[in-house]
């Protein structure tokens, strides 16, 4: 490698990025070319590491794994439409239940986020690539391999039956004899070392290979989001990887962390779940809302309003995360001090989104918006959010909670959360990144169309539930009989 | 209920075309239509106070949504000054916009907190001293109830069925016998987990005289959709009446068809239910020393009639696919003495 131009403005306490350059034709360049470009034919489609090319995996994958989790939820629907309906035995519509949550949860939500960030940082950063290109790509195909692990069980009849948070001792050998729960566990296992490993490259790529001049204060709130997303799941990813792992051993090896005959405890497992399941669902939102944060300022035609204090109200939400995942479990029977606190936490965690609401009213009252159909999808994640983000303080208000929790209320809470707050800014990211995806611009009316679609269509399914669940309509339950109103 | 195409729409069809339930079900005049709605009725102190804060909360946010969204429709429609159409806002404008909306919404938050916390006061404890302690024991996919009592020969089993007296606080211990399961009665208070290896406490207290349902509300398996139970809140007379009536044994009958009965129950029933004062003992299904005298059947899922309890002792496996019970395969004469002598358990 040829001179090194190092760039020191400030001097001092800045770190001082190295930065190389080779002259075209010489050896060094092609040689660099050698590292950098993906081999042709098959074995480079399999062993490439380029950042886009692997973001691109990611969504498509992500997206797959979205409508297979679609076509299950239809089909518990079916099911469910009629009192007394036979339509599917109650092992398949748990198995179903659970495969849809392990699917829009784990396979869906976290990975298309990963796609956007694994395409977008190194371009809004400037570095070449990721920090460890293979890394990245080793995280991809587990993340794949895990996700083809789970779905594997299905034709067999023997996918994970016992719920997404797979409480034991229901999951423990003597109530669940298959190999349903040990599919899961393994899956989780592996899933576990694909966010990991995501995790770490993220983190290591922003602190250490940003272009000159990108300061802390200049980086895109996604890159925000991603970063609180990432050192969170550093954190929390090891707690439900040891509880899948503890589960495992007490299944095949006869340990017995969960197992109450043998001195084990079964609320092990829910804090150990929670612990991890909390910070998640912020990791799995905080991205998209930097989705919104930094693409929703171009249709407004002006800068985003508070990019500082949506940066910090974005780092409080995940510090916040931490200490709220009793809310999971206010019915356990603790005691009514530790239920104060957390309930306390659990309802202060909305003020840092009360930030962001407002930073996204701001800048669309004082810009000058273009109704483009990533703008409609941004505007209509508003309204979602806001109500997602009521019905959370409904739910974090612990008497509330105790009537809320396990029915319809919760199940219309967060798929507000989750398809609101994720689904659509994906989409709406989506159609803005498109033409940097894939050089050509999607059909605008055919956009339109499918914002109001979405929007009315979601709104149609999920908020009658919110009724459904005041009105004491209970969650996982194979099928209603008719005088239960 | 005929052509309702989802889950949450069945519940609002019902509500709006105001279908009455079958009659065994009715709990009382007003949640007749949907017997677990905690959000418009509750019938005792410990689910009033959470009502109200429901209430309360709802129609708080759902004033605060409405804002938001007019604020986010003017914002994307006011007029904007043609004047100068192409500058571009500064960085540093409007950040008052999140001073004072976050500082607005703070305060709301927080006396909403207050609120809250006060109502979970409210409900932690009764008012005063139970005058009854319960423990109610979650199975696979039924609910024990045992009625303590320091002389053993006062305490009694009984199953899926919790008789109350009305206007008294009620201590219910919580245990569980093999996966967690939540107990739920939602008009007279919130749900608590049924965790293996603890005994968790719930407090119920009814206000009025009925028949209150209740339902497992974390999923354990199978046949989770039908765990459901009912507490009877009856007057103090009425209770001591009934629990009178339970603490009796079974009454012995020696009519031929009863004996013949009695005969095939020891042989094929008795391994897991227990009629007490016999030699029935089991302990992993329901007590069944007095059957006849119970609304229901199998967890909620029959009303107790002759012809209900033939179905779901032949049929069990049909009823309720996975239930611990199997199908007993019984000739028509068995069958018509078995039920002549289960008849006799009132």
């Amino acid at each position: 490698m040829a001179d090194v131009a190092q760039d020191t403005p400030n001097l001092n306490l800045t770190r001082v990025p190295e930065i190389g350059s080779a002259t075209i034709g010489s050896t060094a360049e092609k040689h660099l070319a050698e590292l950098w470009e993906s081999a042709p034919g098959w074995r480079g489609w399999l062993s490439t590491v380029d950042h886009k090319t692997i973001g691109i995996r990611y969504l498509v994958t992500a997206f797959i794994f979205l409508l297979m989790g679609g076509v299950e939820a239809l089909i518990m629907r079916v099911q469910l439409a009629r009192p007394n309906q036979t339509l599917l035995t109650p092992e398949q519509y748990n198995q179903l239940f659970t495969m849809h949550g392990i699917t829009m949860i784990f396979l869906y939500s976290l990975p298309v986020l990963s796609g956007f960030s694994n395409y977008l940082w190194p371009l809004m950063l400037g570095s070449r690539d990721m920090a460890f290109p293979r890394l990245n790509a080793l995280s991809y195909w587990i993340f794949l391999f895990a996700g083809i692990f789970l779905y594997a069980s299905f034709p067999l009849g023997e996918a994970p039956n016992a719920g997404w948070f797979n409480y034991v001792p229901f999951a423990e050998l003597n109530y669940n004899t298959g190999p349903n729960i040990d599919v899961y566990a393994l899956g989780m296992v592996l899933l576990g070392i694909s966010t990991t490993v995501g995790s770490i490259n993220f983190i290591v790529t922003l602190f250490r290979m940003r272009a000159p001049g990108m300061s802390i204060g200049r980086v895109p709130i996604l890159v925000w989001g991603t970063l609180t997303a990432s050192v969170a799941n550093v954190f929390a990813v090891p707690s439900v990887s040891l509880a899948f792992f503890l589960l495992w051993l007490d299944r095949q090896m006869g340990t017995h962390f969960f197992d109450v005959i043998n001195g084990g405890k079964p609320l092990l497992w829910q804090h150990l779940f929670w612990m991890f399941g909390h910070p998640w669902v912020y990791a799995v939102v905080l991205p998209a809302m930097g989705i919104v944060f930094d693409a929703l300022p171009t249709f407004c035609r002006r800068p985003l309003v508070g990019y500082s204090a949506v940066a910090l109200s974005t780092m409080a939400t995940m510090l916040l995360g931490f200490g709220v995942w009793i809310h999971h479990m206010f019915a356990t029977g603790l005691p009514t001090l530790a239920l104060s606190f957390f309930g306390a936490t659990s309802m202060v965690i909305s003020i840092p989104s009360g930030v962001a609401v407002f930073a996204w009213i701001a800048t669309i009252w004082l810009g000058r918006p273009v109704f483009n159909t990533p703008f409609l999808f941004f505007a209509g994640f508003v309204i979602l959010f806001v109500i997602g983000g009521f019905s959370g303080v409904m739910v974090a208000a612990v008497p509330l909670d105790l009537q809320l929790n396990e029915t319809y209320f919760i199940v219309a809470h967060l798929h507000y959360v989750l398809l609101g707050i994720n689904v659509f800014p994906v989409v709406g990211g989506i159609y803005y990144w498109f033409p940097k995806f894939f050089g050509r611009m999607m059909n605008e009316n055919l956009g339109k169309w499918s914002f109001w679609v979405m929007f009315i269509g979601f709104n149609l399914g999920f908020f009658p539930m919110h009724v459904a669940g005041l009105l004491g309509m209970p969650r996982r339950i194979y099928t209603y009989a008719p005088h239960m109103g | 209920m005929k052509g309702s195409t989802s889950g949450c729409r069945f519940n609002c069809i019902v509500l709006l075309c105001g279908l009455v339930a079958t009659p065994g079900f009715a709990a009382s005049a007003e949640n007749r239509i949907a017997p677990l709605n905690y959000f418009l009725h509750s019938y005792g102190p410990a689910s009033t106070p959470t009502m109200h804060l429901g209430w309360g909360f709802a129609a708080l946010l759902a004033i605060i949504f409405i804002i938001i969204a007019l604020l986010l429709a003017v914002a994307v429609f006011h007029k904007r000054s043609v004047e100068e159409p192409r500058s571009m806002g500064r960085e540093e404008q409007g950040v008052m916009w999140i001073y004072i909306g976050t500082g607005l919404s703070t305060c709301i938050l927080l006396a909403m907190t207050i609120y809250m916390l006060i109502t979970l006061n409210k409900i932690a404890k009764p008012m005063h001293a139970p005058a009854l302690t319960l423990t109610v024991t979650g199975y696979d996919w039924w609910w024990k109830v045992e009625y303590e009592n320091g002389d053993s020969s006062r305490r009694f089993v009984t199953a899926n069925e919790i008789h109350i007296p009305v206007g008294q606080p009620v201590l219910i211990k919580l245990k569980s016998a093999d996966v967690i399961h939540t107990f739920w009665v939602p008009v007279l208070a919130g749900k608590t987990q049924a965790i293996p290896g603890l005994t968790n406490q719930q407090w119920i207290e009814a206000d009025v005289e009925g028949v209150y349902l209740g339902q497992c509300t974390q999923y354990c398996g199978l046949q989770h959709a039908h765990m459901g139970l009912e507490v009877v809140a009856q007057s103090e007379a009425e209770f001591r009446a009934w629990q009178d009536a339970q603490r009796k044994t079974a009454a012995t009958v020696s009519a031929g068809d009863v004996n013949t009965g009695w005969k095939i129950f020891l042989d094929q029933c008795a391994g897991c239910h227990a009629v007490r004062g016999t030699e029935a003992k089991g302990a992993h299904g329901p007590d069944l020393t007095h059957l006849s005298s119970r609304r229901l059947l199998a967890g909620g899922l029959l009303t107790n009639t002759p012809d209900h309890l033939v179905q779901w002792i032949t049929r069990t496996q049909e009823l309720k696919p996975g239930a611990r019970m199997p199908s007993m395969a019984l000739t028509a004469a068995e069958i018509s003495a078995l039920s002549a002598f289960l008849s006799t358990l009132n």
